[in-house]
């Protein structure tokens, strides 16, 4: 995914045709209301075969909902879903060829590791041998064969989720659903899990869509991902997409840490544009983005690693200088916060690549220090 | 900051009592009170008069009074009464009878019962807790008004009655019609007051139970392809049975041991066993031969009660293991 | 999931026309101005008068009241006892007996509970002398015995799912153990104190089977005299009285439940507006 050298992309067409193929899944204008409440307003999504699909959003948002839409667990109050060319409407639960991973993982507390696996076999037309053949083949996948017998109390959270993971898988799905994957894990099993979630979507080749509110979970799993605010999807678009190149300040600020700064346009010139940013008491050049019209106002948003911190000024073109107001130490890099002469904090992420005790630090508090960022690097944002 | 520091400076102002009595009082005293006095209390009003009659149970009648005494046919404990309970007709009959009554009452009271129960965990949580408040209120009421209640309607003149037996009527053959039903002083009559009285006893622990189901195993039953039956089936019903059983013991119990209801709406000539330790103890003045009938019939309920213990042990230890 | 549940409501309506049909039934015909009780001869209020001028009824019920308000309180107390001992004493000496001896009176079936305690009342007067006579006493003493195995499961029930990091944090701050029962334990369970109240009371004035055994001559409280008159059939008169009493208890239940309902729900707006106003 390198889309990014090509420039901005236009959201949702854009990214869904880069992936190539027919769409798989088709959500068709969908919304869904509880009385007043309208959880899902007018989403369309297209879905290709084989992709993690990730619904990222704050709680909410209605990603659930959206979720449990293609689970079959909800109707929607209008609006079609297609899954492979099929119109779900009025088809319930028990009859979609979808099978959903829950977030509590659902287990069948009174059946054995191996009986919650084949229990959505026992609905197929499958002979005995090859049913027991297709449990054995799931609990391999995920290596859980020594735990066959056991009941879901014992055994390990990270156990559960994979017991979870090939119940829903052993039906051989056309789509997964995945509700959280990850949340009831630890830290540590995460960041294992998370590989394994994405090898065995490599090993079935099933369609997968996933709901999280862990935007840092969304980019590792997914090929590409929508991010929803009050019901409705504010971008699509592959992870670099949407943290390189968010089109709004809701996508630019949920994802990642990022300061915005009021601007406006002094002129555009081709590919770049020329901005008076106040804050910075200097003009700035920045990427242009279409619809900028010379005067407007816009905000330009810029990420903490990419802005450079100096004791000196720098020769680059965008420099402007700040306090050091507050440090963090992390140990891989150092967070920043330096004011600006108007009172705005700007967020500095700085790595520390040399081994150097607390008096080899750039900058420590009170101390005058010179931002400067590359061009390339500050998003320029219309909405 | 400097608030914690005064509070350090501050001397330690704590009364100091040195009376042994409340020393004593203060280690250990109060728990030993607060044990004692239900312990005690127990042991004089509850288990001391169950040991008199599991003793009794050993004795004979005699003519005196207290009307028994111990060793006289040459053995200490004489078991002649638990003979007579297993060769007399009378106890045989009226214990079938009454846990053939008792059983139907708790089948019938799970029948409708449980989809009461499940019903009230599906219904909104404001309409929930009226409902709730409606099974529970006629326990407030007073039971033997409750039964109370039936007499009228068993009445061959009432509304009740006239109305089953036109429907009987409208149903049955022509040959089998009927003027009235006879519903007073029958079997049909005390289990369905058994039900009557008892329903909210089956009502509230299946409802304990079921509420607290996650609904999530449902719904992953569905996604895996069971029709909403089915899901009732593999996964409602088995987790329920701890609600089941509990339900059922609180109604089996009492019921099968019942001396109002067949003494007011029953058939006086199949007495069930309530009625037969009352009268053996009363009119007979067979003190030992009442203690026989009710040493059995609980060696009859403790069984079952076992049983649940046991579920519910299982059920805890399963919680335990819980991480 | 958006189905109806028609079955489980058709047998919801079932179940409660089932529960209260015949308890209208009884109030509808409590103004019934014939003398039948079960053929209706117009509408009347007199056997609600006839009530209030039956003395041997009021005297009943009044027995039954002082009866049921001093055993309640008595068993409150010690089933408080009880309680605090099975749920937070995690180990003492005949600790399997008292839990035994709590719960066992559950599966006894009052006729067997009746009979040994008139059996230990006789024994206790052919060796001490007293009681001389049964009644009051010997009547509030078998309804203490019978209400406590409830009083005791409703609070260590309720302190079973009570937090104990609070009495450890009272305890961290210097409180003695029993101060800290005393400042920190009662006052959490006070509802379950009021409830477990309200159950022995009930359980008093309900009561007519072990009474029957534990009574003597003179001492007729109000279901042993209801049970003798409707032993000889339905009369109006009870039918008054039933009414009387299913409306005092109604509307009892019905006043609390409302409170605590609504005391739940504020409790519910407060959690809410405080965690929106710190979002």
């Amino acid at each position: 995914m390198d889309s990014g050298i090509k420039g901005a992309p236009l959201a949702a067409a854009t990214a869904s045709g880069a992936a190539g193929g027919a769409p798989f899944i088709r959500i068709e204008d969908v919304s869904k209301s509880f009385g007043s409440f309208q959880a899902v307003r007018n989403v369309s999504l297209q879905i290709t075969k084989g992709e993690i699909f990730a619904l990222l959003g704050g709680s909410g948002c209605g990603k659930t909902t959206l979720l449990r839409m293609l689970a079959g667990f909800e109707t929607p109050t209008s609006g079609r879903i297609f899954i492979d060319g099929q119109d779900m409407t009025g088809i319930p639960a028990y009859e979609r060829p979808v099978n959903m991973m829950f977030q509590s993982y659902a287990l069948f507390p009174h059946m054995s590791v191996e009986k919650n696996i084949g229990y959505g076999l026992k609905h197929d037309r499958m002979t005995d041998a090859q049913r027991k053949d297709r449990v054995r083949e799931m609990l391999d996948l995920v290596q859980l064969t020594p735990f066959a017998h056991r009941k879901p109390h014992q055994i390990s959270g990270g156990q559960r989720q994979r017991v979870a993971l090939a119940r829903a898988l052993a039906r051989q799905p056309k789509l997964l659903l995945l509700d959280e994957p990850l949340a009831a894990l630890d830290k540590k099993l995460r960041e294992h899990t998370q590989f394994e979630l994405t090898n065995i979507q490599h090993k079935t080749g099933v369609t997968f869509v996933v709901v999280t509110h862990d935007q840092e979970e969304a980019m590792i799993l997914s090929d590409r991902m929508a991010v929803m605010d009050k019901g409705r999807v504010m971008q699509v678009g592959s992870p670099t997409d949407i943290y390189e190149f968010p089109d709004s300040r809701f996508v630019a600020g949920f994802i990642g840490s990022i300061t915005f700064f009021e601007a406006r346009v002094r002129s555009v010139s081709g590919a770049t544009a020329l901005v008076e940013v106040p804050a910075m008491q200097t003009c700035v050049t920045a990427r242009a983005v279409p619809g900028l019209a010379e005067g407007a106002l816009v905000t330009l948003a810029l990420r903490p690693e990419k802005i450079t911190l100096s004791r000196a000024r720098p020769e680059a073109a965008n420099a402007f200088s700040g306090v050091v107001h507050d440090l963090g130490y992390f140990g891989k890099d150092s967070l920043y916060k330096i004011a600006l002469p108007d009172g705005t904090t700007v967020s500095v992420n700085s790595v520390n690549a040399r081994r150097s005790g607390e008096s080899g630090r750039v900058a420590v508090w009170e101390d005058a220090v010179w931002l400067s960022f590359e061009p390339d690097a500050a998003i320029l944002l219309t909405a | 900051m400097s608030g914690m520091e005064d509070t350090a400076a501050a001397p330690a102002t704590r009364p100091r009592r040195t009376g042994w009595l409340s020393l004593w009082f203060n280690r250990r005293g109060w728990a030993d009170i607060t044990i004692a006095t239900p312990f005690l209390w127990l042991v004089v009003f509850f288990l001391l008069p169950f040991l008199i009659v599991a003793a009794m149970s050993f004795a004979l009648r005699t003519s005196t009074s207290p009307p028994f005494s111990f060793g006289t046919d040459g053995h200490l404990l004489s078991l002649q009464n638990y003979a007579r309970l297993l060769t007399d007709d009378l106890y045989i009959r009226s214990l079938a009878t009454s846990l053939m009554n008792a059983a139907v009452a708790t089948v019938v009271c799970l029948l409708i019962g449980y989809p009461m129960a499940l019903a009230l965990t599906r219904v909104s949580r404001s309409a929930r807790n009226i409902l709730l408040m409606l099974v529970i209120l006629p326990f407030w009421t007073s039971f033997l008004l409750r039964v109370y209640a039936w007499i009228g309607l068993f009445g061959t003149n009432s509304w009740f009655n006239r109305g089953l037996t036109a429907i009987w009527n409208a149903l049955a053959p022509a040959d089998w019609a009927l003027h009235s039903i006879q519903m007073m002083n029958t079997n049909f009559a005390v289990v369905l007051v058994m039900v009557y009285s008892y329903l909210p006893f089956m009502v509230l622990p299946l409802y304990a139970n079921l509420e607290k189901l996650d609904l999530t195993l449902n719904e992953a039953a569905m996604d895996l392809g069971s029709r909403p039956w089915r899901v009732f089936l593999d996964v409602t019903l088995p987790l329920s049975m701890p609600g089941i059983i509990a339900g059922g013991l609180l109604v089996f119990i009492p019921v099968s041991g019942e001396l109002v209801i067949p003494g007011l709406v029953g058939n006086p000539s199949q007495p069930m066993i309530g009625r037969v330790i009352s009268d053996e103890f009363a009119s007979a003045h067979d003190w030992p031969m009442a203690s026989a009938v009710a040493v059995a019939l609980l060696l009859l309920l403790v069984v079952p009660m076992m049983l649940y213990t046991h579920f519910e042990a299982k059920a805890q230890e399963k919680k335990a293991m819980e991480p | 999931m958006n189905r109806r549940p028609t079955f489980l409501l058709t047998v919801l309506c079932f179940g409660f026309a089932f529960l209260y049909v015949p308890i209208v039934s009884m109030m509808v015909f409590s103004f019934n101005s014939s003398r039948l009780a079960t053929i209706w001869g117009g509408f009347s209020t007199k056997w609600y008068g006839k009530l209030l001028e039956n003395d041997q009824i009021l005297a009943a019920a009044k027995l039954s009241v002082e009866i049921a308000l001093i055993s309640a309180t008595l068993s409150t107390i010690l089933g408080t006892m009880a309680g605090i001992a099975l749920a937070r004493f995690r180990r003492f000496r005949g600790r399997m007996m008292l839990s035994g001896m709590v719960t066992s009176p559950l599966i006894m079936p009052d006729v067997i509970t009746g009979i040994s305690l008139l059996i230990f009342f006789i024994m206790l007067k052919e060796y001490t002398g007293w009681p001389a006579q049964r009644g009051f006493t010997t009547v509030t003493l078998a309804h203490i015995s019978i209400s406590l195995t409830y009083v005791t499961t409703v609070i260590q029930s309720r302190l079973s799912q009570a937090d104990l990091s609070i009495e450890e944090a009272a305890m961290d701050l210097g409180s003695r153990p029993w101060q800290v029962m005393k400042d920190i334990t009662l006052p959490i369970i006070a509802p379950a104190i009021l409830s477990g109240w309200l159950l022995a009371f009930t359980i008093s004035l309900d009561d007519v089977v072990v009474t029957s055994f534990a009574t003597g001559p003179g001492t007729t409280t109000l279901p042993i005299l209801i049970w003798s008159k409707v032993k000889l059939g339905v009369t109006p008169d009870i039918n008054a009285l039933a009414t009387i009493i299913v409306a005092v208890v109604a509307v009892a239940v019905l006043v609390t439940g409302i409170a605590v309902n609504r005391a739940e729900r504020r409790r519910d707006r407060d959690a809410r507006l405080a965690y929106q106003a710190n979002e």
